[in-house]
């Protein structure tokens, strides 16, 4: 039984993982791009290593995966802050559909 | 006190990973645990001693569940966006305002903004008050702009986090 839910896991990560992948390509400028990669990457690796934790039982393992799992909830959206931003002091400029810049105001202070 | 606290955790955290009792591993974790918590001590939050109660710990269980739904909701989300033929985009960056004061409690609002429903933290400034009554603004990248202005767009993304965090941070 557990294998069945776990196996089920993965494939869901493995596609959550695609369909990031996909908007990766699609979407226009970096930040949109960051947007796909950030949630779908850190939910579809999630849900990978959770699959993982429930296949192997408590155990060496699982106890690596979890803790895996924790750390990158934590760190995957910290990296994405630290590369839009980045991205924004280097010049890289929004796509040219974009409706509101904001920030553009601030950063000429 | 931090690095003791800091020396358990990160102890802790080396014996889940090698999930062995042995006295070598348990001697190299005990180094290693002593020079990470000399060395990084500073990481964990000033104000460390609040965050010891049941009564926080409960929010965060049941904040946890909440957070999933909405991380579950951004990733359709961004999949039926990305999968979608015209792709419905409609990018830009917002000012936000939050109502939370310490650190930690930010920096908790900005990485649950990042992993929800379209939008992303670029970047936060404060309008440089004194520390007790200062306002920070976030700027935020939302992939499908419904507002620009800066107390609606608080509403429609801040808002739902805010509660949850000022009762577990503050």
């Amino acid at each position: 039984m557990s294998d069945i839910i776990g196996y089920i896991l993965i494939i869901v990560g493995i596609l959550f993982d695609i369909f990031g992948c996909i908007g990766l390509v699609r979407f226009p400028d970096v930040y949109n791009r960051l947007q796909a990669s950030t949630k779908c990457v850190t939910l579809g690796t999630i849900l990978l290593l959770v699959g993982v934790a429930v296949i192997s039982g408590l155990g060496a393992t699982s106890a690596k995966a979890i803790i895996c799992a924790v750390f990158i909830l934590i760190t995957s959206p910290t990296a994405a802050h630290a590369i839009a931003k980045g991205a924004y002091a280097s010049g890289v400029a929004l796509w040219e559909n974009s409706v509101v810049d904001k920030y553009a105001e601030e950063s000429k202070k | 006190m931090r690095r003791l606290i800091y020396f358990v955790l990160a102890f802790i955290i080396w014996m889940l990973l090698t999930w062995q009792i042995d006295a070598q591993v348990i001697i190299a974790g005990l180094i290693a645990s002593v020079i990470v918590a000399l060395l990084f001590h500073e990481i964990l939050p000033k104000e460390y001693r609040v965050f010891i109660s049941p009564v926080r710990v409960f929010w965060v269980l049941v904040y946890l569940p909440v957070f999933f739904y909405y991380v579950l909701k951004a990733n359709l989300d961004v999949v039926y966006r990305a999968l979608h033929p015209k792709m419905p985009i409609k990018p830009g960056i917002v000012k936000i305002k939050t109502i939370l004061k310490t650190e930690s409690g930010i920096t908790a609002l900005a990485n649950s903004i990042t992993l929800t429903p379209g939008t992303l933290t670029v970047d936060l400034t404060d309008d440089g008050g004194d520390p007790a009554s200062r306002e920070t603004f976030l700027y935020i990248h939302w992939i499908n702009v419904k507002s620009d202005d800066v107390e609606q767009a608080t509403e429609l993304i801040a808002r739902r986090f805010e509660w949850f965090l000022k009762r577990i941070f503050e």
